[in-house]
């Protein structure tokens, strides 16, 4: 049997949708037995929520008054602890699984895997590099623990109506005090739908330009109820904060609908959209190369486009 | 005075579109243009600027390599690196073996900072900062973009998924630079001519005892599946209605 430790990723009161894509990859791993691990100040709000998933079959928790914030070098020693009596530890492949994972792969002496985008076999992933250009299909050695972070866009979260039982850990490692949180800024308004989750996203690029214009971009995504994007260059411009940025070094998304708006396209921005089940493109230069991936494009100047597509959606 | 160690991958470059080599076992880099990771640039250039507030009093270049990635350790030195090291491999080592060497080379120079690129753009592992510090025992402050000093404590602005974290880590630690953390200067000609005199000096992997097998094998390498490809609309009306039709809107 693959005994599946899942880490979760939570604000404190509910799980992540990221942790609940990565149950879906752990749910593929033959004979699988998924326990998501819960590390909190008080874990348990996010313990009911985990444990409503369905496929898990056991939550748990370690409540430490310095899990308030998740930091790496003070969750990892946990988790090793933990992972003792699992055969894998697996979290989502965002910010927060990128900064802690190898932290938890270095400490047990194994190597990981990344972004783990396909399940293969127990031991088996497939996993993208160069920019998504070329697929690796990896194979971990069985006599060790696997360790690996899942790319969120290549699943689909688990579903709900699960019931699994829970229970309360105690670990007693020494927590390093090298590493303190200070403070967030969340630059992006939280009423916006959040944009690795959302069903709809509307990006802009740099043909926008200006910090100004990009408000285009914020009202057409609200009256679509969509979560708003960005390209590098667009981030780099100061059009949009850097939580928007989408591609190989932002986020890869995989929403219902993705609206490219004056983005050219480079392959690191294509990367982090290619599993969008419909992609829109709206740009002036018919050669730009979004054109080849998108599902329905719009050869248009996007400050002409933009208002008209606004009013037929309000007719 | 704070020492420096700035890690230097060499790898295909930016603006190359990689291909996959026929028979799958990876990607065709023959007569492909090399460069310096972008994001290891960054992280150099961090390193310098930090060195030229006078808060740092030198910064050594590391690479894990073959012979080869000396070009990419001289561009380093023409930016500004002092020296330079390049441990030799024959091949590609995986992001552990990697890590336990920058460990090894950190505690021989008694670094006081690591400064890594937050990821490599062949492999976009995106894992050797946490590991050295790991393996280290130390604290990281991975996709940093703004990293300030003082005393023994670094306080670092982190681009999460949420916004910005800061967080502060007591000296030595290891960052990871992320796309906002600077923007590396150009390389001028004096410079490169400069770079030519500086030392680089050359390790053997096998010198360090490190074994090179981690028990990860790559069985195969193969393209991704192509988008089919859609369709052009000639207006706003028939992109709304389409998207309409699929229910999309």
């Amino acid at each position: 049997m693959s005994k599946i430790l899942v880490i979760a990723e939570h604000d404190g009161a509910k799980l992540n949708q990221a942790t609940a894509r990565a149950v879906t990859c752990a749910r593929q791993i033959p004979d699988a037995h998924v326990t998501i691990a819960v590390f909190a100040a008080d874990p348990a709000a996010v313990a009911a929520d985990a444990a409503t998933l369905a496929g898990v079959d056991a939550v748990v928790t370690v409540a430490h008054s310095a899990n308030e914030t998740a930091l790496a070098a003070v969750l990892a020693p946990q988790i090793v602890a933990v992972a003792a009596h699992y055969t894998h530890v697996l979290a989502a492949s965002t910010a927060f699984g990128k900064d802690l994972l190898p932290r938890v792969a270095a400490l047990l002496g194994v190597p990981q895997i990344s972004d783990a985008m396909a399940v293969e076999g127990a031991y088996k992933f497939k996993r993208p590099t160069y920019a998504g250009n070329a697929i690796v299909t990896l194979e971990a050695s069985p006599d060790r623990i696997l360790v690996a972070s899942v790319r969120g866009a290549s699943f689909e979260p688990a579903a709900r109506g699960g019931n699994a039982p829970i229970s309360a850990l105690s670990v007693t490692v020494e927590l390093p005090t090298h590493t303190r949180y200070v403070s967030l800024s969340a630059a992006a308004s939280s009423d916006r739908p959040d944009l690795a989750s959302a069903a709809k996203v509307i990006s802009g690029g740099r043909a926008l330009g200006s910090k100004e214009n990009f408000a285009l971009i914020y009202s057409l995504a609200s009256k679509m109820g969509a979560a708003v994007g960005a390209s590098r260059a667009a981030v780099d411009a100061g059009y949009a904060p850097n939580e928007l940025q989408v591609g190989q070094t932002g986020k890869i998304i995989a929403p219902q609908l993705y609206v490219a708006v004056g983005i050219s396209g480079a392959i690191q921005h294509l990367t982090g959209i290619k599993d969008a089940k419909t992609i829109v493109a709206i740009n002036k230069d018919a050669e730009a190369p979004i054109f080849e991936v998108s599902d329905f494009g719009l050869v248009a100047d996007l400050f002409v486009v933009l208002p008209e597509i606004e009013k037929a959606l309000a007719g | 005075m704070r020492k420096i160690l700035v890690g230097i991958k060499r790898v295909v470059d930016y603006n190359v579109r990689v291909r996959v080599k026929p028979d799958g076992s990876g990607v065709a880099l023959e007569g492909v243009k090399m460069s310096v990771n972008p994001f290891d640039e960054i992280a150099l250039e961090e390193a310098l600027r930090i060195k030229e507030r006078g808060e740092a009093s030198e910064v050594v270049a590391v690479s894990i390599g073959t012979e080869d990635a000396q070009q990419q350790l001289r561009t380093a030195l023409a930016m500004g690196a002092d020296r330079a090291i390049l441990v030799k491999v024959s091949e590609a080592v995986d992001p552990l073996v990697a890590s336990r060497v920058l460990v090894a080379i950190a505690q021989q120079e008694n670094a006081d900072l690591v400064i890594l690129g937050k990821q490599a753009i062949d492999d976009d592992a995106a894992q050797t900062a946490p590991m050295v510090a790991a393996l280290w025992g130390r604290p990281q402050a991975t996709f940093a973009s703004k990293i300030t000093l003082e005393g023994s404590v670094a306080t670092v602005i982190r681009e999460v998924d949420a916004g910005l974290e800061t967080i502060a880590v007591d000296l030595p630690a290891v960052f990871s630079a992320d796309l906002r953390l600077n923007e590396p200067r150009y390389v001028k000609l004096p410079d490169i001519m400069k770079a030519k005199k500086k030392p680089l000096d050359i390790i053997e992997f096998s010198a360090l005892g490190i074994a090179a097998d981690v028990g990860l094998k790559t069985v195969f390498v193969e393209p991704p599946k192509p988008r089919s490809k859609g369709i052009v609309v000639k207006d706003v009306a028939e992109l709304v209605d389409a998207l309409q039709k699929k229910g999309l809107i």
